[in-house]
């Protein structure tokens, strides 16, 4: 039996790349899979009483090595900000690539700590910074300090001890580009290098901790337990910043999505689904459920999903428990029930579940999220107006019946901010700034586009359409990719009055592997990553189902 | 040092600002970040054109002929480099396409780089005295190096060039003997029984 693949039109909408969750797909999980056989390290641990001074961490094999090169900083509680508009944090972070000399360190603690306005190196890799969960990390240094283990139920309520506000890769500030990289093996798969320098922060977390505590009170002091350790993560802060990224890189969102709706089509196909495989499922899915529950957040619109989205997981054991699990194609069966009968935010929940058994299948997909959006840049000039039009009438149909005439279609504009160089969104009716608007009105533009198009002569090639519609150019570009791309464009309104940025957020996020969406506001969200997952020094021999283990 | 990113970056953004789409401020951040990849200054080149772009009045080309002459303005390398990747098919047919006048020159080369790519043909580019190959996008030779802004050039001379090998047939016959050292005398015996299919097709 052939499944046909989810079409683009109900996918690529905002509210449904809103409801997507972690998966075995992940980057923080196939990252870690991928580093399981390297060897950890810490090669140096330099921090004063308080926890304050430097310590470099490392991942090595054969002749490579990645260093995480760590500041942690003494700050006042006012200078602490989640925005990426802060100038000072608790720690700073910098993956540098390879062993880094004395000179390095000394050159990265100048630089380092300044983020956005130091300069690093071809030599590192990846960028961050992060503040403590003060309240939190205060009560487990009391704790430990006391000989007393930190009290589960407060932990599991944060996830975390530091949070990240941005990670910066891929040439920014000064970092290596991204060709001088890409054919290492290791970093196959998209934001490896990301994923890393996250994941030994979290290390140095546990580490700083210990130190501090130690140093509180040496006599009485413990130390954090590691299954403690274990369930706790690192937070991140994000904001507009991410959701540019999912527009301006096209073929790398089409990748992502394409090889989850590819996993999906092969495990519906999948004639006689074996009792363990449904097992593990199935019990994935129970475990998880530990996770909804205590997901917290603020969020009213947050809240009312993750009600909905525990009354239908419900739903779904209840109807899992009556079906048949020796009829063919069961998890074919499966889905055409939830498509039906559960929400949106359960649907996709269920299908990143479905994932679990399938460790080949998945695997064979994770290689493939990576892209080279060059390859696709140069506009195919030779092709004809009337075949652009049939690639915008059939990609684009749902777009081409908006107006944009219509002031709740065409509400808000894209921009920069001068001071901290960030995306920023806002009414254009009301604020000022609106003629420097980005180029991220996709679904506007690709209607002005199929306006001229239809008024153009049918044989006229594009580069003579061309000639007389620079203006436009940006988005035949984009029309000729989402031709060999089906899931590379957001199908939806990035300007419209009822659009919910994090949306996009919670998209990129989700292929992230990140956890506990927690929307602060329509435009920035606090996530948890890595809760559950092994310690450095535990990588050899762990469950890769141990996202759904943590703090249970 | 700046990234290829961070320059990709600014590029497109400055043209931005100067009035270009953003579809042509994108082909220029790509380009830019090609000519300072392959060690040519167009950071610095593209500011200066920047700079001079509301006095200069540039002469715009939107369509490309086998010569194409200005009596006065220098041609714009943007308009000129965008029309030329566009068009690079038809063009195709002339084996040689002619300018007598292209403002910043070095800025309309990495379009011709572009264009060797999209054909799959080395491109040769003669600007005045100074020579390019341009090979499908991937390197650029040539006996030009100086980090400067080069602001004028007045003969420009483009040449598609065939598919064809550097060497010819007796070179390559001499390294056949020295590769056929390489290959092992085969025994009647070995003929027979080292072969994985069968000495005869016809059954």
């Amino acid at each position: 039996m052939e499944v046909e693949l989810r079409s683009p039109k109900e996918i690529m909408k905002l509210s449904r790349l809103g409801c997507f969750h972690q998966s075995k797909l992940s980057f923080l999980r196939s990252f870690l899979e991928e580093f399981k056989d390297w060897k950890y390290s810490r090669d140096l641990f330099e921090l004063d009483k308080k926890g304050f001074g430097r310590a470099v961490y490392s991942f090595s094999k054969n002749n490579r090595t990645y260093s995480l090169v760590c500041f942690a900083n003494e700050i006042e509680d006012e200078e602490r900000s989640d925005r990426v508009i802060a100038t000072k944090w608790d720690a700073a972070f910098a993956l540098h690539d390879g062993i880094p000399l004395k000179e390095d360190i000394e050159r990265l603690c100048e630089n380092v700590p300044k983020q956005e306005v130091g300069r690093l190196s071809y030599k590192e890799l990846t960028l961050s910074r992060a503040n403590r969960s003060v309240r939190l990390f205060n009560e487990v240094v009391e704790s430990l300090s006391n000989g007393r283990q930190p009290d589960k139920k407060i932990l599991l309520k944060v996830g975390y001890l530091y949070r990240t506000t941005a990670v910066y890769g891929s040439g920014k500030f000064g970092l290596a580009d991204r060709f001088r990289i890409k054919n290492r093996s290791e970093i196959k798969g998209p934001f490896r290098l990301e994923m890393m320098l996250v994941y030994l922060v979290r290390q140095f977390t546990f580490d700083q901790i210990n130190h501090i505590a130690k140093n509180k009170n040496p006599k009485n002091f413990v130390e954090l337990d590691k299954e403690i350790a274990k369930g706790l993560g690192i937070g991140n802060s994000t904001g507009l910043g991410m959701a540019p990224f999912i527009v301006n890189h096209p073929t790398l969102l089409n990748n992502w999505v394409q090889s989850r709706e590819n996993i999906l089509k092969k495990i519906r196909e999948i004639e006689i689904v074996k009792e363990g495989e449904f097992k593990i499922f199935y019990d994935c899915l129970i475990k998880s459920i530990y996770n909804v529950e205590n997901w917290n957040t603020d969020s009213k619109f947050q809240q009312s999903k993750i009600k909905q989205l525990l009354e239908d997981l419900n739903k779904t054991i209840n109807y899992l428990n009556t079906v048949d699990k020796k009829q063919k194609h069961l998890f074919n069966v499966i889905y055409k029930w939830i498509e039906t009968e559960v929400c949106e935010e359960c649907l996709e929940y269920v299908v990143s579940m479905f994932m679990e058994p399938f460790d080949k299948i998945v695997k064979e997909f994770i290689n493939e999220m990576s892209a080279d959006e060059d390859k696709h840049f140069t506009i195919p000039s030779q092709r004809s107006v009337i075949q652009l039009r049939d690639i915008l009438e059939n990609h684009y149909s749902e777009l081409l019946k908006l107006d944009f005439n219509k002031k709740e279609n065409n509400h808000n504009f894209w921009f920069i901010s001068k001071n901290k160089e960030e995306p920023r969104i806002a009414n254009r009716f009301k604020m000022n700034g609106s003629e420097l608007e980005q180029p991220l009105a996709i679904a506007r533009d690709i209607k002005k586009l199929y306006e001229r198009v239809i008024v153009s002569k049918n044989s006229q090639t594009i580069a003579e359409f061309l000639i007389e519609n620079d203006n436009l150019r940006h988005v035949v570009r984009r029309a000729f990719i989402i031709e060999k791309f089906p899931y590379s464009e957001i199908l939806d309104n990035t300007i419209g009055e009822k659009l919910m940025p994090i949306d996009m957020l919670r998209l990129k996020l989700s292929f992230f592997g990140a956890v506990k969406f927690d929307p602060r506001s329509d435009k920035w969200l606090r996530i948890c990553m890595f809760q559950g997952a092994p310690l450095a020094n535990q990588l050899k021999n762990f469950d890769d189902k141990w996202i759904y283990d943590s703090l249970n | 040092m700046k990234s290829l990113s961070e320059i990709e970056t600014i590029s497109k953004r400055a043209s931005r600002a100067k009035g270009f789409s953003w579809g042509t401020s994108e082909e220029i951040g790509k380009c830019i970040r090609l000519l300072e990849l392959f060690s040519l200054p167009g950071l610095k080149n593209l500011s200066q054109y920047l700079k001079n772009y509301d006095q200069n009045n540039f002469k715009q080309l939107k369509l490309i002929a086998k010569n194409n002459n200005s009596d006065g303005k220098y041609h714009c390398p943007i308009s000129t480099g965008v029309s030329f990747l566009d068009q690079i098919k038809i063009l195709e047919k002339n084996n040689t396409i002619e300018f007598n006048k292209i403002a910043y020159p070095l800025l309309f080369l990495p379009f011709v780089s572009r264009a060797s790519e999209t054909l799959g043909k080395r491109i040769l580019i003669k600007i005045d005295e100074k020579e390019f190959i341009l090979n499908f996008n991937q390197s650029i030779f040539s006996n030009y190096s100086k980090n400067e802004i080069w602001e004028n050039a007045n003969n420009i001379s483009i040449n598609i060039m065939e598919n064809a090998n550097l060497f010819n047939n007796n070179e390559w016959n001499e390294m056949t003997k020295f590769e056929k050292e390489t290959f092992v005398d085969e025994s009647e015996e070995l003929k027979e029984k080292s072969a994985g299919a069968g000495l005869t097709d016809n059954d």
